[in-house]
């Protein structure tokens, strides 16, 4: 040990023998490759989000001065109309990354087994992922836009353009095109996703089901919905937060306008056109606490469902399994049915 | 035995087949045609444009359109500043996450765990709840309507990367940086000199979508970087077409393929990494 560090360091000063010393030099990799992401993590993150808790208790702007409001801000964020019309529009992402979700597994199945062209289709629909954000506010405005892209294909299908409603104006529809406009976006990448899952269940699986007689269905039953549980809860969980703060459709493509502002275009829209700081940070803070709630939920769901014990079951089988034996809560004795 | 060609299993297994390529062009089909008609528009001449419907196809490639979109918007200032963007936030942040993964696969020190988590929760608060703070510091340290405030943001760790690289240190033996510490190398050269070129895949895999997500970023380049003029990136180029040219959809169609031409041309070289940065990406829970 002794040899090694005399040749490799060439000992010139004591902060070179100091640094030859192994545990010092691991803290110094440690301190030095951790400085800048613990500095940025707090100076954008955590110390935002504190300034944004305080900020929440007072009436202010960017600049000038700040009167300290209580919990006013937050009183205004459950009674203001505007703001509880725009929770509102939460139900529309919602059903449209239910929508979303189902057909990112339906294609994802189907993509992940015997398909001529699967690349190409794969390619397809997930390429508008790619897509910049403002661009695609671009595109939509041109295909919704009256007399043009969707009319038009309406209009092979039989419809008459006059019949046809502005899409982005009418208030009885723009809200599903816009949420539309996200399923176009992200179904390829959810697909993707659950194709990766899929690729990686075990494909004796689907011999040793094969050789049970399984058709498509009982293998999509049985084998693969299975294997991919932890990330179909996952993303149905995900897209709840998702649809809470849903921002760009309405953003890029109707700036908020007749109808369609959700919860952060509005929190937007008061805290950099309206500078109401104080009762956007109120806002955000609330929205936030809303996705924490959901995330532990998560966690406590995907414990119950899908974490498996010591014997291979979840704790919700295991809740079945005692069951179906007699109401025995240990497992362990033999109960009797009853 | 002799194969009967018109059995009900057959019968059925034609109409699902069928219908499952339907279904498949039906969906490539509305993923299309957005794209479709956006780039048939860009082709047409202004004459054309007013004339014919908006999914016909012109006459002959006009290339106007897109040379107009390029000067109006000054696109070559755009893409310049992107690249300057791009570039260095890719190597910044490749650096800051592969050292930050680094440290926390392999050395057990009080408050790892912390860290992770803290890194953790930081994902699930939605970036643009942040800014109405965040734009309050960028202020008083006087980065706003810098490019380089713009980068610093656009630098921070994102968890997803930080624990795709994480997997890959563990993948690593760590018997290969014993064996290098004995040679005498030091835990700098062990990274840089042995763990960092064996990271390669992760590292292309976390560039990709990074750069994809910068490229495309724009909420926070409109919000930081507010002199269009001087500092506009990529993204919001493209807002010069709202306002008096928000009608003229042939300059901003045009203006639409010249912002997608390079998430194309990045799809066609990178499909792979990209699904396997995606799938990596989700894997962490």
């Amino acid at each position: 040990m002794l040899y090694i560090r005399k040749n490799s360091f060439a000992p010139f000063s004591a902060f070179h023998r100091w640094i030859a010393k192994m545990r010092n030099q691991q803290k110094i990799v440690v301190i030095v490759f951790l400085a800048i992401p613990l500095l940025m993590l707090f100076l954008f993150t955590y110390y935002p989000f504190a300034k944004m808790v305080q900020f929440s208790f007072y009436d202010m702007q960017y600049l000038g001065p700040r009167t300290f409001v209580g919990a006013q801000n937050y009183i205004d964020v459950f009674s203001r109309n505007d703001i509880l019309s725009s929770l509102k529009l939460i139900f529309y992402y919602l059903a449209a990354s239910l929508v979303q979700m189902a057909l990112a597994l339906f294609f994802a199945t189907i993509l992940s087994f015997k398909t001529r062209g699967k690349n190409f289709f794969k390619g397809i629909i997930f390429f508008p992922y790619l897509v910049c954000g403002i661009a695609v506010g671009f595109i939509f405005k041109f295909f919704f836009t009256h007399g043009y892209v969707f009319d038009t294909i309406l209009s092979w299908v039989g419809f008459h353009i006059n019949s046809l409603p502005y899409w982005l104006k009418d208030t009885s529809v723009n809200n599903i095109c816009l949420a539309g406009t996200s399923v176009w976006r992200y179904l390829g990448q959810n697909m993707v996703l659950i194709i990766g899952a899929i690729m990686s269940v075990d494909t004796n699986l689907y011999e040793a089901a094969e050789i049970d007689g399984a058709n498509a269905w009982n293998k999509f039953l049985h084998v693969i919905l299975p294997s991919i549980k932890t990330i179909i809860v996952l993303s149905l969980i995900l897209s709840v937060s998702g649809s809470i703060s849903a921002f760009e459709p309405p953003y890029v493509i109707t700036s908020g306008t007749f109808g369609t502002a959700t919860y952060f275009v509005l929190m937007d829209q008061i805290a950099h056109t309206a500078q109401k700081v104080g009762l956007a940070s109120a806002m955000a803070v609330v929205l936030m606490g809303i996705i924490i709630l959901v995330t532990v939920a998560q966690q406590t769901v995907s414990k119950i469902f899908l974490e498996e014990g010591k014997d291979g079951m979840t704790f919700m089988e295991r809740r079945i399994h005692n069951r179906r034996r007699g109401s025995d809560p240990s497992g362990k004795g033999e109960g009797l049915p009853i | 035995m002799k194969k009967k060609y018109f059995s009900k299993e057959n019968f059925f297994r034609v109409v699902l087949t069928f219908l499952k390529y339907a279904l498949l062009c039906l969906t490539s089909f509305i993923a299309i045609a957005p794209l479709y008609a956006v780039a048939v528009t860009a082709f047409k001449t202004p004459q054309e444009y007013q004339t014919t419907n908006v999914m016909t196809l012109p006459g002959a490639f006009y290339l106007g359109n897109f040379k107009q979109a390029w000067q109006k918007a000054h696109m070559g200032l755009a893409f310049f500043n992107s690249i300057i963007v791009l570039v260095t936030v890719l190597v910044g942040f490749t650096l800051l996450s592969s050292m930050l993964a680094y440290v926390l696969s392999r050395f057990k020190f009080l408050g790892n765990g912390l860290i992770r988590n803290l890194f953790l929760l930081a994902a699930l608060i939605p970036g643009v709840a942040m800014q109405v703070t965040v734009y309050n510091i960028m202020y008083q340290l006087n980065l706003i309507n810098t490019l380089v405030g713009y980068i610093i943001l656009m630098l921070g760790t994102d968890v997803v990367s930080v624990y795709i690289f994480i997997q890959y240190f563990y993948n690593l033996p760590i018997s290969l940086d014993e064996s290098a510490i004995l040679d005498g190398c030091t835990y700098f050269g062990v990274f840089f000199k042995i763990l960092l070129p064996l990271l390669r895949p992760a590292i292309i895999t976390c560039m990709i979508l990074k750069g994809v997500s910068t490229y495309n970023e724009y909420y926070m380049a409109n919000l930081y970087l507010q002199d269009k003029q001087a500092l506009q990136v990529v993204s919001t180029s493209l807002y010069t077409f709202t306002g008096p040219l928000g009608s003229q959809y042939n300059l901003i169609c045009a203006g639409v393929i010249i912002v997608t031409l390079p998430a194309v041309i990045a799809f066609v070289l990178f499909q792979k990494q990209i699904y396997s940065g995606l799938t990596a990406g989700a894997v962490k829970g």
